[in-house]
Parts: C-alpha cells; structure tokens; sequence
C-alpha cells in the first residue's frame, strides 16, 4: 500500500501532500521535512529507493522517488508494493500531469493544487493503483472539468457574453428586461455619468422600482466618457 | 415618490442611480476575496519565512471571519486557499465545516472542491465523520457517475470504522453497478472497509469474485487488489480464492500474448500494473500449495521467458515473477531459471534493478543458498558500490553467504569494506564480522587476527562486548598470547586516531603479559622504557575516556611486576600523579594503586598475579559495558573474572529500592521499627566494591570502626585485613564458623554449611550470643541478598537472648543462581541494646561465603 505521495521542490517546499493513513498535521510537516533531508542529499546516479526513514511505519516501509528538473516525486510504501513497479507508477503520473497541463512545470503544480489532486484522485485510490490507463484518466478528467463549467456557466456565462451592450442606448431596458436577470456588480470604475448615460441610468432606475430584477452586483459596468 | 410617475428627472435620477451604485461598490468592494492565484503570488513574493507567516496569518483570519458571515459566494475559493495554506504547514482545521458545507451543496464544483478538502483537512474527530457519512451516503446514490465517484473517493480515503460499517451496503451495491468506472472506485473502497473492519469482508465476498470476469483493467487491477487484502486477512478465503487460479492464469496469458494494445501499453509491454499484481496475487495463493503452484508453472515460464528486458518496466515483471517463483513450490528448472534472472540483473546498469537483485536474493539465500553462491563475487563487487542502500543490501547478503568454506576469501573482502565504510555501517560490520569469525574461523590465530583487524578498522565502532569476547579469547589460549601481545603492541603504538576499543584490549593485554612483550623470542623489540613512554602518552592524551584510562592504570601498575627491571619509580609517578586527579574514579585508583608502591609494596606480586584463564561465554548480545554504570567498568579492569550479571544485580540492590524482595523478614513477629528507613540504610551501604574481592575465598572479620562507615572499597580493605590477603586461611569444605559481629555483648556466630543434595544452596546457622549482664529483648536477624540469590529465614529459636551466654539461633537458606559465592548484608534489631545500637539499629555487615 501507499502511505504517502510527497512533491517538492529542489528546496524542500511542498508542492503536493497526499497522505492514505492519518497523521496529525505536524507530524505531516515533520514527514516531509524527513523526508526531504534524505532524498535531497542522494546523487543522481544512484538508485532510486531509500530506506532507514523514521517516521512512516518503521522498517517496512521504503521510499521510492524519481526527480524530475526542480522537483521530487516520493512515494512511501509499504513492502506490499513492487519497488520497480512503483518507478513505473510515478512516470503515468509526471506523463499524465504532463498531458493535461502541457509541458508541466513546478508552476503548474504551485498554481492548480486542487488540479494535481483531482489527476492523483483518478490514479491512486485509498492507497491503492486505482487506475493507470492515461487516455482514461485524462477523459474523466476533462469530463469533469466541463461539468465545472457548465455549472458556472448559466447566468454568468450569458451576462459575460456581452455587459457592454447595456451601455450602448436606450435599448439597455429591453435588454435588461430580455435578461430579466441580475446584474451582478464586480468592479465600479469611474461611475462618471454623461448624458448619454442617462437613458441607462434612468432605465436601470425603472427596472429597480418596477422590481422586475433583483440585484446581484457581479458584472463589471464600464462607465466611460468615451462610451457614446 | 415614484419617478415613472412623474416622467423623466435627471437630476433626481443621478442622485439615485450614485446612492446604489455607491451603495453596490460598498457591498462588493469589501468583500471580495483574494483570488488563490493572487494569494500564491503573495505567498511567493515573501522574502522571509516571518513575512510569508504575515500574508498567511492576515489570509487566514480573513477566512474565517468570512466562515463566520456564511457567504456562500466565495466559500469555494476560500477553502481551495486553505488547502494551499494547509500543504504549506499552517493550521487550516477550522475549515472542516466549511468542506462539509461545501459538500452538502448539489453543484458538482463545490463538491469537488468540498471533498477534496475533506479528504486533506479532516482529523479524526468522530463529531466530524458522523455529519459527513450522512453527506456520503446521499452521493453514493446519486446518478452522476463522477459525484458517486467523488463520495467512493473519499470515502476510501477517510473511512473510519463506524462509517466502514454504515456504508459497506452502499459500496457492495455500487461494486455491481453497471459504470466501471464507479465499479473500481468501489472496489477499492471495499478494499479500504476491509483493512478498517475485516469482519465486513463477508458482505463483499460474491461482488468481488465477478470483477474478474471483467474487460476494463481498471476494475481488474482493483478487483485483484481486493482479493490480494482478503487473501491476506484470512485462512478461509484464502483457500475459497483458490478456485480462481486458472481465471488469473488466464487474464495473464491474455496479457502477454496480446499484442500492442494503445490502451494499456507501457513502453511496449501490456499493463505491467496488471502484471505485476496478478502476480503478486499468484504468489500468496500458491504459496505452500502443490496443486495450486502446478498450474501457475507454465505461465509463470513463459512470462520469464517472454518478457521484454529493455526496459524498466520488463524488469518490473521480471523481478515480480522471480520473487513468485522463489514463493511458490515451483519446478527446480523454474528456479534455477529465476537465480540466472537476478543474476542477469545484478550485472545491470540500472542501479534500481541491481537494488532489487540483491534485495531478493537476500530473501531467498535461506531458501537456496548454493545457487546466491554463485553471484558471490558480484555481491562481493556491490560493496564497493558508491550507492549507500545498494552497499546496505549487499552487505547484508555477504554475512547470510559467509560459511566455513569461504570465510577467508569473504573475510578479506568484508575487512576491506569495514575499513572505508561509512560510520553508519561500522558498528553493525564490526559486530557481524565478529559473530562470523567466532562461528567460522578455521584457526584460532586466524581468529585473533580477525578481531584485531576489526578492532582497527571499526575503531570506535565497535560494541563494548567485543572487548570482553577477546580478552576472553585471549586468556583462554596461551599459544597465542605471545604473538598476539606483539601484535596489539605494534597496533597500539601505531594507533594515531585513538581507538578506545583497542587501546582496552591492547592495555589488559599488556599488563597481563608484559613478561612476553619483552622476552627475547618476543616478535617486536622494545625496551621497557619504550612501553613506559606510550603508557605515559596514552594516560595524559585527552582523547582517551576514563575508562580507557583505568585500563591503562591497572595494566601499568601490573607491568611494574612483568617488568625484568622495572622503572618503579617512573611508575610509580605516574600512578600518583593521578592521586589529585578530577575524575573520582581514577582519583581512586591512583591513591590505591600507589599504595602498592609504598608501604604495602610487599602485596604487590600477590595481588598483580596473572588472571586465570576465563571462561568462554557464548557471546550474548546485549552485554554493553556500557549499559552498566562506571563502577562496573572499573570493577571488570581490576577483576575481570568478576561474573558481570553479579555485579549488575548488585547494582540493582544498590539502586535504592525499598521493595520487600530485597530483604527478607523472618516470619517470627518481627517488630516494624519504621522498616523503610531502615531498608535504605540496609541497602545504602553495600557496594560493588566488594565483589572484587569476593572471588577469594576469605573470610572476612570486619573491623569494628571502619566497615560501618567506609565504602568497603579495596584500599579499606587492604588496610583492613592484610594478613587474610596475604595469606588465605584454610578453608574446610564442608562448615566453617565465623563471628562476624562482636560488639556491645553481642555476638553473632556464622556456620555455614552447603547442603549435600541441593548443589548451589547453603545453609548458615546463625547464633546469638548474649555476654552482657542484662537480657536482648525482642531481637530480631535480618538479612538481605542480591536479587538473583534467593533467601529463606527460618524461624529463630526465640526473640530474646538472657544475659549471661543466652543464645538464639537461627537457620537461613541461601540459593545461588550458579555456583558462587555468597553473599549477603545482615541486621540485626533490638530494642534492649545499649544506646548507641538502639540509634544505629542498621548495621551493614557483609560476610562472604564459599562454600565451594
């Protein structure tokens, strides 16, 4: 079984914990500095295994790590898993990172977290191989991620698809009413308001006092002189 | 007011437009939380471990105030910075709730994101688990695919066994659903259940036998693993798993005659994780069982012959159907073909496969030792290795090969390791070393020359017991007392990196045999001046530990009677200048030893004689000289004949404990005369000093005025009783009398006497005497042994001895663990005594028997 599959770079950050037996969260921190110390201070050209590692399960555990330019990829395991084959298991792993965040790099890992997660989630379950077909892996993934999208999508994705067009003219009540919706606010710049903006404004006044949409600020309104 | 009503007014309306949008900035603008990516700049853009600390702690108290307001906006984004902030080391529990929050919401983002965090942030707090197997159980039914997927996921991540038994129906139906992907998920999850709750494998057991009937090697590669758990966990289904044998055997056949298949392709050879677990599993079912192994012969041929070695994942397969092979009552061909395999692969490249050819030949070398002889020579080379856990593993495998036929070869090649091996591996090369050469060693002098290559090597390394082991060696063979004298003498004269090890050896050697040193037909040349001088160097150096030093001293002070000529007088300077010397112990030993030098000079020769020859003990490995404190060390120096468990034991006694075992109340009534205090002071005075002398059988009368206060030390005993030393009485075997207390009109007889039928029991019969005027009332004899002696009080004849020649006797029973002398602290308590008895009620006695 894997008890633990540790990323970190050349200087010991972590980049990736995933832990398949419970430790406390300074015992963690304690793991992977341990387990830093005596990886980092291996030659490349020596094998890829270690033992002697105090802190995980003792003598029958080992770790096996591949390095890979600023990063280590360490797994511990128990003596229930092939050496060779867990070699072999962290290559899918790095191709598959390597597949979905295109020529992987440690940014990639520092900024999509949660990503590399969900991408280890659908190669190791519970400590266990769970699946190690790359084409499988990457389908559920990406099926999965357009899942996420859709979701966000609805409301947002039609206001984000043209906020702009509310300013163009008296139209902007119809459009209002078309959307009948929210007009979510992110950001107010510079609410200069000219003439020609005063169509806008009096319409989206009316549709607040007729309670025709409630207001949910999210979508950016550009007020801008230059806007006719 | 309402402004359709009254048509169009600007100037009212711009008021009212700015107050809401003003009033829309206000709401959005405080709000709005740091992107992750931002805060991961932020993070990154800190110089110092104290600002990073600062942009997290600020992060962090944002967060949960915003966990406080219930804004459910943002929770996504904040527990996906927690997570970050989690991986960096901080504290991040106080998201638990938020996750499980997150969880409960029906959009598949926040799901994501919510058993994502749970499966990282959650402890296990039962509190916690009980609100979330609620959530799980609801998308464990759920009809997406990739939400029942995510419940499988964490569920065998953070299963407890409470929620193990909740669940296990929901996973066993999920095990038979139709999506294979949800299939494996709960494959594994059964596999997690079981490890927590083994009781529950029952409830899996017909799921999991149809998994193998599968196409999708996702859920094969599960499914074996489940099987693989089970096996492990019981007998029972060990022997119902049994049955599926030919259906693995097939699914490998499959494997490897199927040709390239994108899929599952690993640089060309088809899914080796599939491979190597249905190896695996092959393994545990036909370990042990005939017919089981009969059919898994063939297969297990051909994917040794078949497999493609080019590259590592070959190898992998390779290596998996070896270590089958060597498990399973497989062919002797099947063998011989899986020892050329690992052969093959010790002469690899990849330091990877060497790695693992060594690992597996240490675990078949028991099996088939004859066929790892045959790679000797490659492991041998493997020492050299500049790989550490390859030079472990090879190490290793050379002590399990060392047998009587090679060990000179393997001896010189392990000598050659030990001298240029890391420390790490000193101390368990040297020990090692020693056990083979003690096991193996075809000559007694090869044997010597062994342990003082080792002893050079290993430096201080090396454990305590082997200085024991060869001095022992040493005493116990006087053919070779004169060459190996030489020989230390030249090692320890050569010795510029200060080996305490072997300057002990070389120092008790020495002084016992320092007559040979410097005989004529001796192999080194040297003038006792010469011997002198390095003495002189060894005792000043700094490097040398006390105890070392207390070697030297002793040894010193014996050469000066080994000496033809000695310069006494130069050694006699030395000795005393270590009469003001700081550490107590050597402090001691010069003020003693220089006595031997002045007015007791004459004691000398008798005292310093050569020790006899030692028994050989079987080497116990956890004799430390070490663990027993100093006064065992100084005490092994002067007398190393001393039984070193004795000393411990008395050590023990010595260690302060009150507890009734270590002394023995005689069952008349004895009068309880605040016992505890008196216990220590009972046990307070015996000290391991007197082992040294207990070896010769005296009799020891104590002096009235020293013994109760000193320390019993050697010096006192000297001063004590010269005349006992210098020439031991005669002893009758059978029963001797001894007075061994006369004071105040009390006398108290020992006559000791060894029962004829129990070898290491002796009886003493002790006598009262009264010689006073006046009646001891109530007069209790107390007695107190070391812990492995055992003592029995008899009842005595009465509790009060009349005036005038009134006797009381007494018979104790003391057993001895072996034959050895006895020894024992005695008291006495009565309350009719003059004054001064009564205030010193303890009075510490101690009397030596042999009854030998």
């Amino acid at each position: 079984m894997i008890k633990a599959i540790l990323v970190f770079n050349n200087h010991g950050k972590p980049r990736l914990i995933k832990f398949y037996q419970y430790f406390v969260e300074e015992l963690q921190q304690q793991i992977i500095k341990e387990t830093f110390q005596l990886v980092s201070k291996r030659d490349d050209n020596v094998c890829n295994f270690l033992e002697g590692g105090s802190l995980i399960g003792g003598s029958d555990y080992k770790l096996i790590y591949r390095h890979y330019a600023t990063l280590y990829f360490v797994f511990c395991v128990d003596s229930s898993e092939s050496e060779l084959g867990i070699l072999d298991l962290i290559q899918v792993f790095v191709e598959t990172l390597d597949k979905c965040f295109e020529n992987v790099c440690e940014l990639d890992l520092i900024f999509h977290v949660d990503k590399v997660h969900y991408i280890l989630n659908e190669l190791v379950m519970g400590g266990m191989v769970l699946e190690t077909n790359m084409s499988e892996i990457l389908a559920r993934i990406s099926e999965q991620n357009k899942l996420e999208k859709q979701e966000t999508g609805l409301a947002a994705a039609r206001a984000r698809a043209k906020p702009f067009s509310l300013l163009s003219s008296a139209t902007g009540a119809t459009i209002l009413s078309e959307f009948h919706l929210k007009i979510e606010i992110l950001l107010v710049e510079c609410p200069f308001v000219n003439k020609s903006q005063l169509n806008l404004g009096a319409c989206v006044y009316s549709l607040l006092s007729n309670r025709r949409i409630t207001l949910t600020f999210k979508y950016v309104f550009y007020f801008n002189r230059s806007s006719s | 007011m309402n402004p359709t009503d009254h048509g169009f007014n600007p100037a009212f309306n711009m008021a009212v437009i700015k107050e809401v949008f003003n009033e829309a900035l206000e709401r959005v603008r405080t709000p709005t939380p740091m992107r992750l990516r931002d805060l991961i700049r932020q993070i990154r853009a800190a110089r110092t471990a104290a600002e990073e600390r600062g942009v997290i702690n600020k992060e962090c108290a944002y967060i949960r105030s915003t966990f406080r307001e219930e804004d459910s906006v943002w929770r996504c984004r904040n527990i996906a910075k927690l997570l970050y902030i989690h991986m960096l080391g901080y504290p991040a529990h106080f998201g638990q709730l938020e996750c499980l929050k997150l969880i409960a919401s029906p959009r598949f983002t926040d799901k994501r994101i919510g058993y994502l965090g749970a499966m990282l942030l959650l402890d296990e707090r039962q509190d916690v688990h009980l609100l979330i197997t609620n959530c799980l159980k609801n998308d464990l039914n759920s009809s997406t695919q990739f939400v029942v997927g995510l419940a499988l996921c964490t569920l065998g991540a953070i299963a407890s066994p409470e929620m193990s038994r909740d669940l296990a129906g929901e996973v066993e139906r999920l095990m038979k659903s139709p999506n294979a992907y949800v299939r494996k998920k709960a494959a594994l999850c059964a596999y997690r259940i079981i490890l927590k709750v083994p009781e529950l494998m029952e409830i899996f057991l017909p799921a999991t036998r149809s998994l193998l009937s599968e196409k999708n090697h996702g859920v094969l590669i599960t499914g074996v693993s489940l099987i693989t758990e089970m096996c492990e966990n019981s007998v029972d289904t060990l022997q119902h798993f049994k049955k599926i044998v030919p259906n693995l055997v097939r699914i490998l056949k499959n494997l490897i005659l199927a040709g390239y298949s994108p899929e599952h392709d690993v640089s060309g050879v088809s899914d080796p994780f599939l491979q190597v677990k249905i190896l695996r599993l092959l393994r545990i079912l036909g370990k042990n069982d005939v017919e089981a192994s009969e059919a898994m012969n063939d297969i297990l041929a051909q994917v040794a012959t078949n497999t493609e070695t080019t590259k590592n994942v070959g190898n992998t397969i390779l290596y998996e159907t070896v270590l089958s092979i060597m498990d399973i009552r497989s062919e002797s061909g099947l063998r011989v073909l899986a020892i050329n395999i690992l052969g093959r692969f010790l002469l690899n490249n990849d330091k990877n496969i060497r790695y693992v050819a060594l690992n597996t030949l240490l675990k078949t070398v028991h099996v088939d030792t004859s066929a790892v002889q045959r790679h000797r020579t490659t492991i041998l080379e493997c020492l050299k290795d500049p790989d550490v856990s390859i030079r472990r593993r090879a190490l290793e495998l050379s002590f399990a090969l060392v047998n009587a036929n090679n060990i000179k070869a393997m001896m010189k090649e392990l000598l050659t390791f030990l001298e240029k091996a890391d420390p790490e591996f000193k101390e368990m090369a040297s020990s090692r070393i020693v056990l083979a050469a003690e096991r193996y060693s075809p000559s007694i002098k090869w044997h010597l020359d062994t342990l003082l290559s080792v002893l050079i090597a290993a430096g201080n390394y090396i454990r305590d017991d082997v200085v024991s082991n060869v001095i022992q060696l040493m005493t116990a063979n006087p053919s070779q007392q004169s060459y190996m004298v030489g020989q230390l003498w030249s090692a320890l004269e050569n010795d510029n990196s200060d080996r305490q090890p072997l300057i002990q050896i070389a120092t008790w050697c020495i002084g016992e045999f320092g007559d040979m040193l410097l005989s004529p037909d001796s192999n080194v040349q040297i003038s006792e001046t010469e011997v002198i001088a390095v003495y002189h160097r060894l005792l000043t150096s700094p490097q040398n530990s006390p105890i070392t030093k207390q070697y030297c001293l002793t040894s010193l002070t014996k050469l000066s009677t080994r000496f033809q000529h000695p310069d006494t007088h130069k050694i006699q300077e030395l000795i005393e200048s270590f009469g003001s010397h700081v550490q107590m112990e050597l402090q001691q030993r010069g003020v003693e030893y220089s006595q031997l030098f002045g007015k007791y000079a004459y004691l000398r020769n008798g005292l310093l004689e050569r020790m006899p020859a030692l028994e050989i003990t079987k080497p116990s490995t956890n004799t430390h000289n070490g663990s027993v404190s100093q006064d065992a060390d100084e005490e092994e120096s002067v007398s190393p004949a001393e039984n070193q468990s004795n000393s411990n034991a008395l050590l023990v006694l010595l260690g302060g404990d009150t507890g009734d075992n270590d002394i023995i109340k005689p069952p008349a009534k004895a009068p309880s005369l605040d016992t505890n205090q008196d216990l220590l002071d009972l046990l307070g005075g015996l000290d391991s000093g007197m082992d040294s002398i207990s070896e010769k059988p005296i009799d020891l009368k104590l002096n009235n005025d020293s013994s109760i206060q000193n320390n019993n030390n050697i010096l006192s005993m000297i001063n004590s009783t010269p005349d006992y030393l210098a020439e031991p009485l005669p002893i009758t075997p059978q029963t001797r009398d001894t007075t061994v207390y006369d004071k105040g009109g009390l006398r108290i007889d020992f006559s000791s006497q060894k029962a004829a039928d129990v070898p290491n029991t002796t009886s003493i019969n002790v006598s009262a005497h009264n010689t006073t005027a006046t009646d001891f009332t109530e007069f209790v004899f107390q007695a107190a042994v070391p812990r492995t002696f055992q003592l029995k009080l008899l009842p005595p004849s009465g509790t009060i001895i009349t005036a005038d020649g009134g006797t009381v006797t007494q018979i104790l029973r003391v057993t001895t663990p072996t034959p050895a002398p006895v020894r024992m602290r005695i008291r006495k308590l009565t309350t009719s005594l003059p004054t001064v008895f009564n205030d010193n009620l303890t009075f510490c006695g101690a009397s030596n028997f042999s009854p030998d």
